[in-house]
């Protein structure tokens, strides 16, 4: 059984559809990437993904683990081990960033059936992730991403799922607004994350991030549609050709049709 | 139901009958202010809704009954004390309706003194000459009028020049009675020059009646020193309360001024600070939370008198229910007031559609050297703070409790002594769906 599998996916925001069915499985152990231009989509199909409630899904069926994953509140999805990073983390004052990731394992981890962790072996566990990610301790203290910089907004998004231990990770432009060691460093942190029993969509609009997480799979997302497959090689070309030629190929598609 | 000018007949008769008791405990001069208040009272008459300063509060419910002044104390357990005491180290005055039943008032510095005003004013009446009636504003006020003709007691605080206190702690508990009650609880506050103290005024009450609580705190900070004063409001749902208090500043001193108002069915605040003296600092907090069908008003006045003295107030309201709020905020700085920093925040979150809340944060500027800003929020929680907390496994109620709690913090954090800010934080996590929580929140 694929961990995810969607299907004739269609989603929209108002009156505007976005997603126009889309297709996609993910089986456990694989790395896909979906890359497309601005406007296509993309980061529609991570937020819905996650429960996000702005958007109407108007057809189709996504299944996570064998369940209908949309009739799961976004809290149950969350505890069943998906995990969104966001491409825009939301700043929290007042709430500090240790006591919000303690609260959201504990809440995972009550789901599960184990046992809550305490302050002391959270902070042991919270300070071995993080200095995986070059973030040191003060970092957990402050206020939930209250004036952190765009790097550090994104590694604190990769800390939280190298805590949460997801089944699967959408990273929703992880690698937007980094420069080239924020990269490398988010980079390291999502391939320890790689294993048999985890899957990952990597949401991008570059190349780049997939050179250092090299993908199973590359779709191209593309009017609300995945339009091309391939592995990662279609990535590179995506990125010496930009998104034009895939836009002419599905003109002359739809007019062939 | 009484007509208002038939309430004000009663207040009025009321005094007739008990000036000459008034008059035998203190000194002549205050027996002279008594008689100046309620005639000022009697000219100014309850204020109703077309008042400018009653514009957002119907203060129908506080003027259409006459509440009777407080005469004798109810008995009450000693124990019951200690369910409000903030336990902390430091002297405790405890009052029932306004007259004190308990002091414990061990460790004070040499010359200090935290005592009961009507012993005070019994015997050494020249130490609060200088305050008592002299710095509230009665004239425009019928309620601190009321209060300067009626009140019996309340608390004298005195922290002599280079004295420092321990968090002091007033305690005024409101009992309720029939016919309903009027307690006037009277305070006075001097800190000498370079003195330092904190204060905490708490307001509680029990259940089981209407009661009115109409107090007025007089604070006088001299040259050099820091105060640090709290007002807590606690009292019960079906409680009236209304209170004044005025602050002056002398030069270069520091006063920090926080009150957190969660209770009452109607809570009005008239908290004014002066500087009088070049060079002075004030922070003044607020942080009301209501819920069901209360109302709780706050009218602030920064009266910037003298240069290079600096303001920064940040008042936050959470309400839910169908309760009301009203900020009323204004800075004035005066002519000649150069230099003066004055910054000013007022900020609102409406937990249910059918909570309102009316903010007029303002500034008036009569000098051209000057920093000053005000702004006013008003808004819902956060959705995509909720869905970024649901998407990493909290639920929904749960993301909206540490927001709204969070939303809190600011003031919160600014709660200097333990023992009111452990109560400050029980009385929040009680009012919030997911209070337990939230307990441990940082």
């Amino acid at each position: 059984m694929a961990l995810l599998e969607v299907r004739n996916l269609r989603v929209g925001i108002g009156e505007k559809e976005i997603l126009r069915g889309v297709d996609l499985t993910v089986n456990a152990g694989e790395v896909h990437a979906i890359m497309g231009p601005n406007g296509s989509g993309k980061s529609t199909f991570a937020q819905v993904l996650a429960g996000r409630g702005t958007f109407t899904v108007t057809d189709g069926q996504a299944r996570y683990k064998g369940k209908d994953l949309l009739a799961l509140k976004p809290e149950d999805r969350a505890r069943e081990g998906l995990f969104l990073a966001f491409q825009y983390p939301v700043e929290i004052p007042g709430v500090s960033n240790a006591y919000f990731l303690k609260s959201a394992l504990n809440a995972v981890r009550q789901h599960r059936g184990l046992e809550e962790l305490d302050a002391m072996d959270f902070m042991s566990l919270v300070s071995e992730k993080a200095k995986l990610l070059s973030l040191d301790e003060s970092f957990l203290k402050r206020s939930l991403n209250e004036g952190f910089s765009g790097g550090e907004k994104k590694r604190n998004e990769i800390l939280q799922m190298a805590v949460l231990e997801p089944t699967l990770a959408v990273l929703d432009e992880t690698d937007s607004g980094l420069d080239i060691d924020a990269l490398r460093v988010v980079a390291t942190g999502i391939n320890a994350m790689r294993g048999p029993e985890r899957a990952m969509v990597v949401v991008t609009h570059y190349q780049r991030i997939l050179e250092y997480v090299a993908p199973d799979f590359v779709h191209v997302l593309f009017a609300g549609r995945l339009v091309k497959s391939g592995d990662k090689e279609l990535a590179r070309e995506l990125e010496r050709r930009g998104y034009s030629w895939i836009e002419e190929e599905f003109a002359a598609k739809t007019a062939g049709s | 139901m009484a007509a208002v000018g038939d309430a004000k007949e009663a207040y009025l008769a009321a005094y007739g009958r008990l000036e000459k008791e008034l008059a035998a405990e203190g000194p002549p001069w205050l027996a002279e202010v008594r008689a100046e208040a309620i005639r000022r009272f009697g000219a100014l008459g309850f204020p109703t809704q077309k008042h400018e300063e009653w514009r957002h509060t119907n203060p129908a419910p506080l003027t259409r009954l006459a509440f009777r002044a407080v005469e004798a104390v109810p008995l009450l357990p000693s124990g019951l004390f200690d369910v409000f005491s903030l336990r902390q180290e430091g002297p405790e005055l405890a009052f029932i309706n306004g007259h004190l039943v308990r002091a414990s008032v061990q460790g004070l510095p040499p010359g200090a003194s935290v005592a009961s005003l009507a012993e005070v004013l019994r015997d050494d009446p020249d130490a609060v000459s200088g305050q008592l009636g002299r710095l509230v504003s009665w004239e425009d006020h019928p309620f601190a009028a009321l209060n300067t003709a009626f009140f019996r007691d309340g608390a004298w605080v005195h922290v002599p020049r280079g004295a420092s206190a321990r968090p002091i702690h007033l305690l005024h508990l409101s009992v309720p009675a029939r016919p309903p009650l009027a307690a006037y609880p009277r305070n006075v506050i001097v800190l000498g020059a370079g003195a330092e103290a904190t204060v905490i005024e708490s307001y509680v009450s029990l259940d089981g009646g209407v009661a009115l609580t109409n107090a007025v705190t007089e604070i006088a900070v001299g040259e050099d020193a820091k105060l640090d004063h709290y007002m807590l409001q606690h009292e019960a749902e079906q409680a009236f309360h209304v209170a004044s208090t005025q602050i002056v500043q002398g030069r270069a001193s520091a006063v920090h001024d926080l009150r957190a108002a969660t209770g009452g069915a109607l809570a009005r605040n008239d908290v004014r600070t002066r500087f009088e003296g070049e060079g002075g600092d004030l922070r003044m907090d607020g942080l009301f939370a209501v819920h069901g069908k209360q109302h709780v008003d706050f009218h602030t006045r920064i009266d910037h008198v003298t240069p290079a003295c600096s303001s920064l107030q940040i008042y936050k309201g959470i309400l839910d229910g169908e309760s009301r709020g009203v900020f009323n905020g204004k800075t004035y700085v005066r002519p000649g007031a150069q230099k003066t920093v004055a910054r000013q925040s007022n900020k609102n979150l409406l937990l249910s559609e059918q909570a309102l809340v009316d903010s007029t944060p303002g500034l008036e500027i009569r000098a051209d050297d000057v920093k000053c800003s005000h702004g006013s929020t008003i808004g819902q929680l956060d959705e995509d703070a909720v869905f970024y907390m649901r998407a990493r496994g909290l639920e929904e109620w749960v993301a909206r409790g540490i927001l709204t709690y969070a939303f809190a913090m600011e003031i919160l954090a600014a709660v200097g002594p333990a023992g009111l800010q452990r109560r400050l934080r029980e009385i929040l996590h009680t009012r919030l769906p997911s209070g337990a929580w939230i307990s441990d929140l940082v």
